[in-house]
Formats: C-alpha cells, sequence, structure tokens
C-alpha cells in the first residue's frame, strides 16, 4: 500500500479547555481529492490551521511527505509544499494581479534571495498558464483591488494553484460563486487533482457532488463518517447530526 | 511616458541642487545641506513606513547614533595627542574609555557610522517582528525608545557630553570643516550620498524583495501563508532604514557642527514622521521634497516667531492627513481630476453626439 502524503495522526487542538479537534485522524494519498463536510463549529477550518501551522495542537502530530511538521512556523510548512486558501479573500490588494500570482509561484522565498531578478521573469511561464486558467488575462496588469469579487476568488484560486504545491487547501472554494462558477471551479480542482492532492471544505452539496470525490464528515471535532457522497447521504446517524439545519442536509 | 516625466523631474530637481552652491549664501548653501542629509532619512522611512506599512516614531535613535558615532572621531581629532574632551575633565574621568578610542580612527568611525545604526535596528527590529509586534505597538514601542536614548544620552555626561552634547569640530581627515571651500564639498558629497540612496531604494523596490514588502502590508498573514517570513522581509527594511538614518545623522553635524541629545529625542523623531507624510510617504522623489519644505518652513517660521512651529507643524499634520493622504506629490493629479470634474470635455460631447 502506497504512504499517505498527508497523515493527520490523533491530534487534539484546545482552546481554554474546549476542544475544537478531538483526537482527529486524516490520511490524504498523493493526487487524489477529499471533501471535508459538517456542521458549523465541528471543527474543519480548525484542521486546515492545524494542518498548516496556525495553531499547536496540544496532542497528536501531523506527517507531511514522511516528515514531521507539527511544530514548524507556519511559512516553513508552505515551504514544504502545502498552499491554503482562506474561507475571505486573502489577496495582496496593492499588487498587480499577474505580480500577485508571482508572489505564489516563486520558489526562493527567502529574503537574502528576493534582491536578484525581478519577480516576474522569473517565474512567467507558470504565471502566464495560471492567468489562462482562471481567465484573467486581460486583467493582468490591474491591481486586485479592482477586481470584482468572483474574479478576487478567482485570483487566490489562482494563487494557489500558482504554488504548484503538492497539497492544495481549500477552504470554501466556491462561497459567494453563481452556479456557473462553481460548475467551473469544480472542474478546475478535478483536472488539478492529477498533479496535487486536495482537501477541500464546502458546504454546498450541489458543488459536492460535482466534485465527485470521497468525502469526511466531521462533527464536533471528530471524524464520523468517510464514505462516497451516496453513502454519506444514506446512513441515519449524519442526517441526525444535521437535524435542524434543513439547508444543509446532505440530500439533494 | 508618465514615467520618463517623473525621472526628468528627478534629473532636474538633481542638477538644480548641484548647482545651488553657485546661488546660495554660505548660510543658506549650510540650511540646504542639512535638510537634504535629513532627506535620506526620509528615504529610509519611505520603505518602512510607505511602502511596508511599518511606523516608527524613534528613527531619530538611529539617526543620533551615526551623528554620535561620528561626532565622537570628530572630538577626537580635534583634541591634541594625549588630550580628553573637556566634558570628560569637568566629570572626572582621569582616561578616555575604550569605546571611544576605537573611534580615533576614521576608517572606524566611518564604518561605524553605517554599521552601529544598522546593527542596532536589525537586532531590535528582529526581537519585535519575531514576536508579531507591530502596528500602533511597534509605534509606541520606538517612541520609547527615542525617549530612553535621549535619556541615557543627557544622565551619562562623563560620556555623552550630556544636555549639551558634542561639538567644536574643526577637522575631518586633515581638512579644516568650517573653510567655506570645504562647506562646498561637504555639501556635493551630501548631495552626492542623497543620490546614491535614491537609486539604491528605487532599486530596492523594484526587486521581489520591494514587491514582498508591499504585500506584507497588505496582508502579513497572506504572505505568511505563501511561504515568505514577514519578519525576515521586515527587518532587512527596517535595518536598511536605520543604515540610512545613520548617514543621514553623520553627513547632519558636517553642517550643523553640533549634536545634542534634544536633536535625537520623540519631538525630532516625529518631525521626521510629518515631513515624510507632508511630502507624500510612498514617493521617493516625494519625501525628498517634503523634507526640504517642512524644516525649510521650519526655519523660516522659528527664526520669526520661535512658539508658532509647534502649531504649525501640528496643523500641516492634521491638513496633510486629512486633506491630502498621499502627500504633496497627489496635487497635480488632484488638480487633474478637479479640472476634469469642472469641464467635463469628453463626457458632454459624447452626449451631444449621441
Amino acid at each position: 500500500m502506497a504512504t499517505p502524503l498527508l497523515s493527520v495522526e490523533n491530534v487534539t487542538v484546545s482552546f481554554d479547555g474546549f476542544n475544537a479537534l478531538d483526537d482527529m485522524s486524516l490520511h490524504l494519498m498523493p493526487k487524489s481529492v477529499r471533501v471535508l463536510i459538517g456542521p458549523n463549529g465541528a471543527g474543519k477550518s480548525t484542521l486546515l490551521d492545524a494542518i498548516i501551522g496556525h495553531v499547536s495542537p496540544t496532542k497528536g502530530r501531523v506527517v507531511f511527505k514522511g516528515e514531521d511538521i507539527t511544530r514548524l512556523d507556519e511559512y516553513k510548512i508552505v515551504r514544504k509544499g502545502i498552499c491554503r486558501k482562506f474561507q475571505a479573500p486573502g489577496i495582496l490588494e496593492s499588487l498587480s494581479v499577474a505580480d500577485n500570482l508571482a508572489l505564489a509561484a516563486r520558489h526562493h522565498r527567502q529574503c537574502w534571495r528576493s534582491f536578484g531578478r525581478g519577480l516576474s521573469s522569473e517565474v512567467g511561464s507558470q504565471v502566464e498558464r495560471v492567468l489562462g486558467l482562471i481567465g484573467l488575462e486581460e486583467k493582468r496588469h490591474s491591481l486586485a483591488a479592482q477586481l470584482s469579487h468572483g474574479q478576487k476568488q478567482w485570483l487566490e484560486i489562482g494563487m494557489v494553484v500558482a504554488s504548484d504545491a503538492e497539497l492544495l487547501l481549500l477552504d470554501e472554494p466556491a462561497a459567494g460563486m453563481s452556479h456557473d462558477e462553481s460548475t467551473q471551479t469544480a472542474e478546475l480542482i478535478r483536472s488539478l487533482s492529477t498533479q496535487h492532492s486536495i482537501l477541500v471544505i464546502d458546504h454546498d452539496m450541489a458543488f459536492v457532488e460535482q466534485l465527485d470525490a470521497p468525502v469526511s464528515v466531521m462533527h464536533m471535532g471528530k471524524m464520523l463518517r468517510e464514505g462516497t457522497l451516496e453513502e454519506i447521504r444514506n446512513d441515519p446517524q449524519i442526517a441526525a447530526v444535521y437535524l435542524g439545519r434543513a439547508k444543509e442536509i446532505p440530500h439533494a | 511616458m508618465k514615467k520618463w516625466i517623473k525621472i526628468a523631474f528627478d534629473v532636474a530637481l538633481f542638477v538644480a541642487l548641484a548647482m545651488a552652491p553657485y546661488f546660495l549664501s554660505s548660510y543658506h548653501l549650510s540650511l540646504l545641506g542639512r535638510f537634504l542629509a535629513m532627506a535620506i532619512l526620509s528615504l529610509g522611512i519611505s520603505i518602512t513606513w510607505g511602502k511596508a506599512g511599518i511606523l516608527s516614531l524613534g528613527q531619530g535613535v538611529f539617526w543620533g547614533l551615526g551623528a554620535y558615532v561620528l561626532a565622537m572621531h570628530l572630538k577626537l581629532a580635534a583634541l591634541a595627542p594625549g588630550d580628553m574632551p573637556d566634558f570628560m575633565m569637568w566629570s572626572g574621568l582621569d582616561h578616555l574609555p575604550a569605546w571611544w578610542n576605537v573611534f580615533h580612527n576614521p576608517l572606524v568611525a566611518l564604518t561605524g557610522v553605517i554599521i552601529v545604526p544598522t546593527v542596532t535596528a536589525g537586532v531590535m527590529a528582529w526581537l519585535v517582528f519575531n514576536r508579531r509586534v507591530s502596528g500602533v505597538y511597534f509605534a509606541l514601542l520606538t517612541q520609547a525608545l527615542a525617549l530612553v536614548f535621549s535619556t541615557l544620552l543627557i544622565s551619562e555626561q562623563a560620556y555623552t557630553g550630556g544636555f549639551n552634547g558634542l561639538t567644536d569640530f574643526n577637522t575631518i581627515l586633515g581638512h579644516d570643516i568650517i573653510d567655506p571651500g570645504f562647506q562646498r564639498a561637504i555639501y556635493w558629497i551630501t548631495l552626492l550620498a542623497l543620490a546614491i540612496a535614491f537609486i539604491l531604494c528605487r532599486w530596492i523596490l523594484s526587486t521581489g524583495f520591494g514587491k514582498v514588502l508591499v504585500a506584507v502590508r497588505d496582508g502579513e498573514s497572506r504572505v505568511r501563508f505563501l511561504g515568505y517570513s514577514p519578519a525576515a522581509y521586515k527587518t532587512v527594511a527596517f535595518a536598511l532604514a536605520g543604515a540610512l538614518a545613520g548617514v543621514s545623522g553623520g553627513l547632519y553635524i558636517l553642517h550643523a557642527g553640533v549634536i545634542s541629545p534634544a536633536m535625537v529625542g520623540v519631538v525630532p523623531s516625529i518631525e521626521m514622521v510629518i515631513a515624510v507624510a507632508v511630502g507624500g510617504r510612498s514617493s521617493l522623489t516625494g519625501v525628498v521634497i517634503g523634507t526640504l519644505l517642512v524644516n525649510f518652513g521650519k526655519d523660516a517660521i522659528s527664526s520669526a516667531i520661535p512658539e508658532l512651529w509647534q502649531f504649525v507643524v501640528g496643523a500641516l499634520f492634521i491638513l496633510v492627513v486629512t486633506a491630502l493622504p498621499k502627500g504633496l506629490v497627489s496635487l497635480p493629479n488632484v488638480f487633474l481630476r478637479l479640472k476634469s470634474m469642472v469641464f467635463k470635455p469628453s463626457k458632454a460631447r459624447a452626449l451631444n453626439s449621441v
């Protein structure tokens, strides 16, 4: 059996005695997509925080490519090959669209190596490729601040893609997108899975269905169930977890 | 096209300043020289505050370190061999402290003018930024540092000359400082240093480093999650500003002939920031012009009515922050926008043709 790219092993994260993650485990194989769902407060975003070093687990460890990364600084974890898209768009507004992508695409991120050639010359072809992918070729010289909300979402997805990280963490990539846009996003994510491992958080069941990937359900900081979307939908326990949240019930 | 206009303006400004010794009295030339030296410090503030969003209210400290290091050398150079500075003897010291003596060597002193403030700024920034202290807390911390520095200088009279500071410089590298011909040379050296600093800053901002600095201002955590260490970039930027401040301080005292704690404390540090804000903090040309205008204004007003300056500088700061947040350099753009609002050329014609 192949070794997982990412292993979250029995991780507990406590905030003032409350366990946001409670003995949580998750394994992700290379070049696979996994969708993470669960009610609000289930700990999905905290799991991403723990993987990328934004919060420190009180127990357990995170292993990436066979290396324990639990205690590394965030930026060092990112350099190992993990990139995350946040829930709120986190683009760099006073830089141009192309510079946003170039910053994400650079291989040399140490300070002392930043004085060499200009940003775009080093990673120009990568930036061009991603600009095409996210449909913002005509906006390359515009400041990121001038983009519409949807375009900002695309730009941030583009930055994650441009980083060329082996593991992409996407926190609600289709939030605020129209039906057509989220269909495009799902297609993009599926096409990326030939190169990357991708962990996606989302609430929108129509979007999850389009991703056509194994689903993990979290509840109260624990892994409740893993399986295909069909299996999840027919599980009475999961229906109970979502009780009273009619909108999010994973029945079509 | 617009870029060429800007470069042409910078070159014209440089040429005009280079001709100044042929037109100005030696008094005004000395003032202009001081303010050009201050402009070197302003370039550093433009990089840290204007680009990276790091507001320091303690640049007087690094400026003062550069100034004091050179002043110690000048003080020693003015003495006969074996003598000690007068204030040391008054304070009862019986021999020259070793850390004074190293600056007897002009090479050590000139290197120290850059190295001492750079290392101080760098170490301080590294400690603070790694603990993720930023924004208002960083500004307060640097202001406290300025207060500590000036208080320390006053209280350690035996080593620093106390409240009166260091003065009576007469020779540097064997040249007579007060000789008018040498004063001109010092003026051109100052202008040259400013030009070199200006080009250095422009180049740095054009590299990936400059882009990351702007990115850090926009979203420090986003930059961190792209795999960059914001603390490292901010530390290098702050150390660079420290180096520029040190050079500025060293050149300043060659024109002014004196350095004292009153010139490095909280109020001068804040005035340095105001000059940058008036000119336009994110424009290198802007901060140079702002520094010259504010300092000449200060000189003119405070020699006429000394009490008035504090009120004027306060009012000026409020005016710029509220009415012209991008400083004087944004005036042409504001003017163009007003003009198009008043005359509305293209829009009216478009309506007629429909």
